[in-house]
């Protein structure tokens, strides 16, 4: 599995997706920047979290109009598998590859600490029974409240769209505090329809070695890994 | 010769109705312990100040509305509305 990470000016977590997609499993991967045109011969292609740009005018919203989206584009549209963590999330959500928007944390401060997210059916890849029922991974974003209207809400829900949300246990009011930028539905993570584009604001690749907060970002990386090896997209 | 003009156009981009502004909240929050009571809402948003140079082509409206769909506003969340002012 060849993984291309996509380097946008600002990002900030292209060397740890590498570490994460690369070292860890020990399979290729290589950094691929902003203005190259071609993917090349990637098989699984990343957007890594960061500032991209500055975060101006929107984050995420200049960065969709670098070269290389139009090839992540065509890369998606022919069925490749696509996952954007935090900022490469709402890169995805500015080049409507994912539906939806991340808006400013409801909180307006700026979250760093380790989530407890509840994993949903959300296909062959994502489920309970690949990636068990709870997982601890980090969070850092100040924009991470994910919005999209009703009628778009019910159809992620309907079609099993929603990867991940923010556990929430206890009452009302412990329940707020468990989400840690007011997303709607308490929605940490989605994918498209067809299943071969992944958006989460969590960090998948933070945690993955002993000295991170804990390594159940293994098994999130290894359903992309698996999704992209499967063809997830191709042919639906 | 034809004329060049110095045209200068402001573009509104704001939180739509039903999407909730934190910011929006947070200055409310802020003028009502300085005690401005009659406050009922505030809502943020951005103006974006651009200057154009020359003649605006017939296809300008639609293209400054695209610009604003695509770049300067993001629909899901956003409404847009732009006006010009002469620049002179």
């Amino acid at each position: 599995m060849k993984t291309a990470v996509i380097q946008f000016p600002g990002s900030n977590c292209d060397q740890d997706a590498f570490h994460a997609f690369a070292t860890v499993p020990g399979l290729p991967a290589r950094m691929v920047w902003h203005k190259d045109e071609s993917l090349g011969d990637a098989e699984l292609v990343v957007l890594p979290g960061g500032f991209s740009f500055g975060d101006y005018l929107r984050c995420g919203a200049i960065a969709r109009f670098s070269p290389i989206m139009r090839a992540v584009t065509g890369f998606a549209e022919n069925g490749g598998v696509v996952l954007g963590i935090c900022n490469g999330f709402q890169v995805l959500c500015e080049a409507g590859l994912l539906p939806g928007a991340l808006i400013r944390n409801e909180c307006l401060e700026f979250r760093c600490t380790t989530v407890e997210l509840r994993v949903e059916e959300a296909g062959p890849f994502f489920n309970r029974e690949k990636l068990g029922e709870r997982l601890m991974i980090p969070v850092a974003h100040g924009e991470g409240n994910y919005l999209i209207d009703g009628e778009g809400l019910d159809s992620l829900r309907k079609n099993g769209q929603i990867l991940f949300r923010y556990a929430a246990r206890g009452s009302a009011a412990d329940r707020r505090l468990e989400n840690p930028n007011g997303s709607v539905d308490n929605i940490a993570g989605i994918r498209n329809r067809r299943g071969n584009v992944f958006g989460m604001m969590p960090h998948p690749e933070r945690a993955v070695e002993s000295f991170h907060p804990s390594r159940d970002g293994i098994p999130v990386l290894k359903a992309v890994l698996e999704a992209a090896k499967s063809g997830a997209g191709v042919g639906v | 010769m034809s004329f060049f003009l110095n045209v200068k156009i402001n573009v509104f981009v704001t939180p739509k109705k039903n999407v909730l502004d934190p910011q929006g909240a947070a200055i409310a929050h802020a003028m009502t312990s300085l005690g401005f009571k009659d406050l009922k809402n505030a809502r943020m948003g951005k103006v974006i100040e651009l200057e154009l140079e020359g003649e605006p082509g017939e296809d300008f409206e639609a293209s400054m509305d695209r610009v604003c769909r695509d770049l300067l506003s993001n629909p899901v969340i956003e409404d847009y509305r732009w006006s010009i002012e002469d620049a002179g």
